[in-house]
This record gives structure tokens, sequence and C-alpha cells, in this order.
């Protein structure tokens, strides 16, 4: 049985306390007023290079128009601008550089907060999609690892209830990170009219939006709740007595069958519609496989560290050799969707679609070529071989460049849209990420802490004791 | 000069692990081992050298890899540098998504037919080759080994193979290949 040490305690609690912090830092940074960005760009200018002036005339014609990357017909009433407008420059028809950035810089701390959320959250679904698939595989391995991952799986009830307080918030127009959200978007007589988000009121608006959000967390955390349940009263019901793990069996079957539809859908409300002038068929598969590869990374990196601590002595080097073996083909797996999706998009080079890379190449170049190397060829070079996926440090080294490089990702998804060029990342992105690690370490080891470590009434479980590879 | 080697046959690969076991302990030499089908554990048993066909294979798709980048470089960017559906071919870092999936075969076809062709080559293996099988019965249900005789005491080496389970033993003398 494992105990909450005080140490890792305050760890996360001063994590939560300076990422809090770093966070609000953030908020107080915004700027007051378009005025202030106005002088602030000035300024800037006024400095002078010639970098920072090419770079200004470049991003006030061209990039204000990319914003969410697609061309809308507002010619009727605006034929002036005719090309594209968005709705957060429709707000005001002035559309003022000034003003575009204002809106940028206010998103950004609401975007890191979204980012850094939903990112934590995304590695407790995915840890409970991989048990569940271990459950209905009926895996022989994996039983010694059911009760570490039902416990970073737990993360789903606070992490759930975080993402929907803070989807809630833009439903509440607290903020503007959805553009598909803001008033008088499908309303033709209105200055922010655009005539392609107005099509897709159907599924883009905010009530039913808020109802399915709500569906799919109270789905997934029922599974999770009923998992849980089942798998401590298989530890206390009587030898040759596998009710619970039959039934368990069969709810894992079905969560599999309601998550692999909800989470499309989920990629789509809570990532996609930030652009809601693009398209991907693929995109659920790709989040997917992003959510996936950094569950399992959490689960091999959870798991070295308690077996560190000595808690799980029944854990051996093929076990962690199996978790390693998960990392680098779903790392795999993952590229393999990136390049598909990105691929596609720039051969055919359809207007409409490839603004979605255009900006990401344009204004996150590093950033987004950089996580694509971090998630592909680090675990590619550093797990191929098949002793250093048995080296404790080799495969943490590869976890925290995974881990590392899908918050890359999460956030290459959504800044572009919500703060475009004026990313950074800094106080209001690290501060979110410390403060929702700090939420997730403290109730994924609290959550660990309450049961022992070993499922001991898993039918499989000698068997997984005995695991060799 | 003529050599003796001992041929103990089991019929169980149980029995016959166990054996590798106890023949490695007192030191006899084993030649050989003919199995009808994969003993799971049985090279680790024998004390023989893991294989490194693994890394042969990695450098291999490291060759096929670099046939795929030199050869398109050289033919769509270098050598007739055309415009094909407006596809930029300035450099082959422009167009390089496009040539991915080709990258990505090569990459593979290397990897594995090197690979293959390396572990016949190693195995000695090929059309027409003369079967080295001392005892058909290797083929279907039986388990040989082959024990270097060779300046041992026959009777005490016979007897210790019998009493690891050997169900049959015969005495080879070998005149020089």
């Amino acid at each position: 049985m494992y105990t909450l040490t005080t140490k890792l305690k305050v760890f996360a609690v001063i994590l939560m306390l300076v990422g809090a912090a770093f966070t609000v830092i953030g908020f107080l940074n915004v700027p007051g007023s378009e005025q202030e960005v106005e002088q602030m760009l000035a300024d800037h200018d006024a400095h002078g290079s010639s970098h920072v002036d090419d770079d200004h005339s470049a991003t006030s014609d061209e990039n204000v128009h990319k914003e969410t990357g697609y061309v809308t017909d507002n010619s009727v009433d605006h034929p002036e601008d005719a090309h594209t407008t968005t709705p957060h420059e429709a707000e005001d028809h002035s559309g003022s550089h000034a003003e575009h950035v204002y809106h940028q810089l206010q998103n950004r701390p609401w975007a890191a907060i979204y980012i850094a959320g939903f990112f934590f959250f995304m590695i407790g679904l995915g840890v409970l999609a991989f048990y569940a698939i271990q459950k209905v595989a009926q895996a022989g391995w994996s039983p010694v690892l059911f009760r570490v991952m039902e416990g970073i799986s737990s993360y789903i009830l606070p992490g759930g209830i975080l993402m929907f307080i803070i989807l809630l918030c833009s439903g509440l127009h607290l903020n503007h990170l959805f553009t598909w959200m803001e008033a008088g978007v499908d309303d033709p007589s209105s200055e922010a009219y655009d005539a392609i988000i107005a099509g897709k009121t159907g599924f883009l608006n905010v009530p039913f939006w808020l109802i399915r959000a709500g569906i799919f967390l109270v789905g997934w955390n029922i599974y999770r709740w009923n998992i849980r349940k089942f798998g401590l009263k298989q530890d206390d019901a009587e030898k040759g007595d596998i009710k619970w793990y039959k039934k368990g069996f069969k709810h894992s079957a079905m969560f599999l069958v309601f998550f692999i539809v909800t989470e499309s859908i989920m990629a789509w409300d809570w990532i996609m519609s930030f652009d809601p002038h693009w398209f991907s068929t693929l995109f659920g598969w790709y989040v997917f496989a992003s959510m996936f590869v950094t569950g399992i990374t959490t689960i091999a990196l959870v798991t070295i560290f308690l077996k560190s601590k000595g808690y799980l002595e029944f854990v051996n080097d093929s076990h962690i050799h199996d978790l390693a073996k998960f990392m680098f083909g779903i790392s795999i797996f993952w590229t393999y969707l990136w390049f598909s999706q990105f691929m596609l998009i720039w051969y055919s080079n359809i207007p409409e679609e490839v603004t979605y890379f255009v900006t990401r190449i344009e204004d996150y170049n590093l950033l987004f070529f950089g996580m694509v190397a971090i998630n592909f060829l680090f675990p590619l070079l550093i797990l191929m071989n098949s002793d250093f996926k048995r080296v404790n440090w080799f495969v943490v080294t590869a976890g925290l460049f995974i881990v590392i490089g899908h918050y890359l990702d999460i956030f290459v998804m959504v800044s572009p849209a919500t703060v475009g060029e004026s990313w950074f990342i800094g106080f209001p992105e690290i501060g979110a990420f410390m403060f929702f690690a700090g939420v997730f370490l403290l109730y994924v080891f609290h959550t660990i802490s309450k049961a022992p470590l070993l499922a001991k009434g898993d039918p499989y479980l000698d068997e997984s004791k005995h695991f060799h590879y | 000069m003529a050599t003796q080697k001992i041929h103990a046959l089991y019929n169980d690969d149980d029995i016959l692990l166990r054996a590798v076991k106890q023949i490695r302990e007192q030191h006899y030499h084993i030649e050989e081992i003919f199995c009808p089908f994969p003993v799971h554990g049985l090279e680790k048993a024998m004390g023989l050298a893991d294989t490194r066909l693994a890394i042969n294979a990695f450098l291999y798709g490291i060759v096929g890899l670099a046939v795929a980048t030199v050869m398109m470089n050289y033919i769509m960017i270098e050598d007739w540098p055309q415009n094909i559906g407006g596809k930029p071919s300035f450099s082959y870092l422009e167009n390089m998504p496009a040539f991915v999936p080709i990258m990505f075969e090569l990459t593979v076809f290397f990897a594995a037919h090197l690979m293959v062709i390396t572990f016949y080559l190693r195995s000695r293996l090929w059309p027409f080759k003369e079967a080295e099988n001392p005892d058909v019965r290797t083929t279907d249900d039986h388990f040989l080994m082959e024990v270097d005789a060779h300046g041992e005491d026959i009777e005490s080496i016979t007897k210790f193979l019998y009493d690891t389970g050997a169900v049959e033993l015969v005495l080879i003398d070998n005149e020089d290949h």
C-alpha cells in the first residue's frame, strides 16, 4: 500500500501555488486597452531595426487575414474587404492591427489555461482507454499495473470538472477563445456575420456544445467509477468467483465503443472548432494518438517512480519493456497520423484547407516542426534498441521528451487560432502547466494511496506477475 | 585423424533443456542440437551469443533511406527540376513531403530484404543446398544433441547422457571431412 508522502504533497502544492501565481501574472500582463497595444506596437516599431519593420508590415497586411485561415464570402456587405474577415476583426470593422493584437494578447492566458487543462485531462483519458483495452484484450502482462492505471485515470474527475469550467467560461463569453461563439456570427445583418460559421451553427452552438461535453465527461467518469469499484470488489471476492471481473470486461467493451465515438466528437468540439473554417477527417484519430501515447508514457513514468520507491516489487523489467514498446509504437503511430494529415493537405494545397498549416509554418515554424522531431525522432532512436527499453533512465528520458513534445503538440493545435503570431511560452503558459501538473500529481497519487497496488483478484494476475519477455 | 562424437536423442523438449544444463555443468562440449521446432530458452541454456541481425537491419535501413534521398534529390531536384503541378522543386526540403512515402518504403525494403539475405548467408541456406540432417526423425518428433566425445571416456559420458534422459545414444566415428 502506497502512502502519500508529505514531500510529494508539498511539491504538488508548491507547483499549484507558483503556477497559479504565474497565471495571475499572465492575466495582469494583458494590456488594458487597444490604445495600450497601439502604443506598445508603436514603441516596438520605433526601436526599428529593419527586421522588426519587415515583420510588422507583413503581419499587419497579410497575417491578419489568416487568423482562422479561410476565405469567406462577406463581399455583399463589405466589398472593400472582400477576401477575408474573421469574427475578431469583424467586431469593429476598422479592423486595425492594434485591435487584432489586443484580442490575441487577451486570449493568451486563457489559451494557456485551456492547453494545460486539456493536456492533463487527456493523459487521464488516454490511460483510461489503455486500461479498457488491456481489460478487453485480456492482456496477460498488465494486471500488475492496473492500480497504477486506475490511479492516473482517476484524474478525469477533477480534470474533467476543471475542463468543463473552462469550456463554460468560453460559453459565457468570458473569453474569446472560440471565434464561432462571437455574437452575431450567424446573423446576416450583423457586422460580424460569417456565412461559413452560420452554416455550421446547427452543430456549433453553445448549448449543444456544452451538453455534448457534459455527456462525454459523465460517460467517461461513470465507466472509470464503475471499473474501479469492480476491481476493488473482485479483490474481496472469494477465490474462483470472477463475477466482478466479467462485469468489468463487459463494461470495458461497451466503454470502448462509447469512447471512440465521443473521443472523435470531443476532438472536433474542443480542439478543431478553434478553427471553425477548417476541417480534417482524421483529426479525432490524431488527437487520440496524442492522448494515448502521452497516457502510456505517464503509466511508465509513474510505474518507474513507484518501483524505485519499492512499492511495486512484482513489476519487473519485462513490464517496463512492454510499456516502452507501446511508447515507441504509438509515437510512430502518432507521427503517421500527423504526417498523413499534413501531407494530404500540403499536396493538394486547397486554399481553405492549407491555411491551417500556412499559419503554423509561418508563425510557429520551430515549434511546429520541432515538436514533430521530439515526438518522432527521440522515441524512435532512444527506444528502438531492445536493451535500452529495459533501462529505466532511458525510458524516463524518452518519456519526458514525449510528454513535453505532446504538450507542444496541443499548444500548436490551439494557439495559432487563439493567440496567432502573438504567442510566447512565458508566465501564463508555464504557470498553467505547473498548476495543472500540481493538481494532477496530488490527485493521482492520492488515488494510488487509496488501494493496494496489487489487484489481487484479477484472474490474470499470476500470469502477469511471472511475465517475462 | 578420427574424431568421435555421440548423438544423443531426446523425445521431449523439457528433458532436452534440463539435459543441456546438466551437460554444460559437466563441461562437455555440445557441438549442435537439432530440433523439429524452436525450443524457448534453448539458446540461453546453450549459452549462444545474441544475434546481431537487428543491428544489421538498422544499418540496411539507413542505407535504404540514403538511396531514396540521393536518388530523388538527383532526379527531381538536380537533374531536371520540372514544375509538376506547381510542386516546389527548388530544393529537396521544400518538396520533401512528396518524397516521404518513397523514403519510407525504400527504408523498409532495404532493411527487410538485406536482412533476410544476410540471414541466408549466415545460416548457409540456399536452393540445392545439401541437407545436413543427421537423423530424419529430428524434423518430426525427436531432438538430437551432438556431443563431442573426442578425448573423453566413452563409458562415463555415455552413462551420463543416458542419465540425462536420452532415449537413444549413437557413437559416431568421423573420418576427416
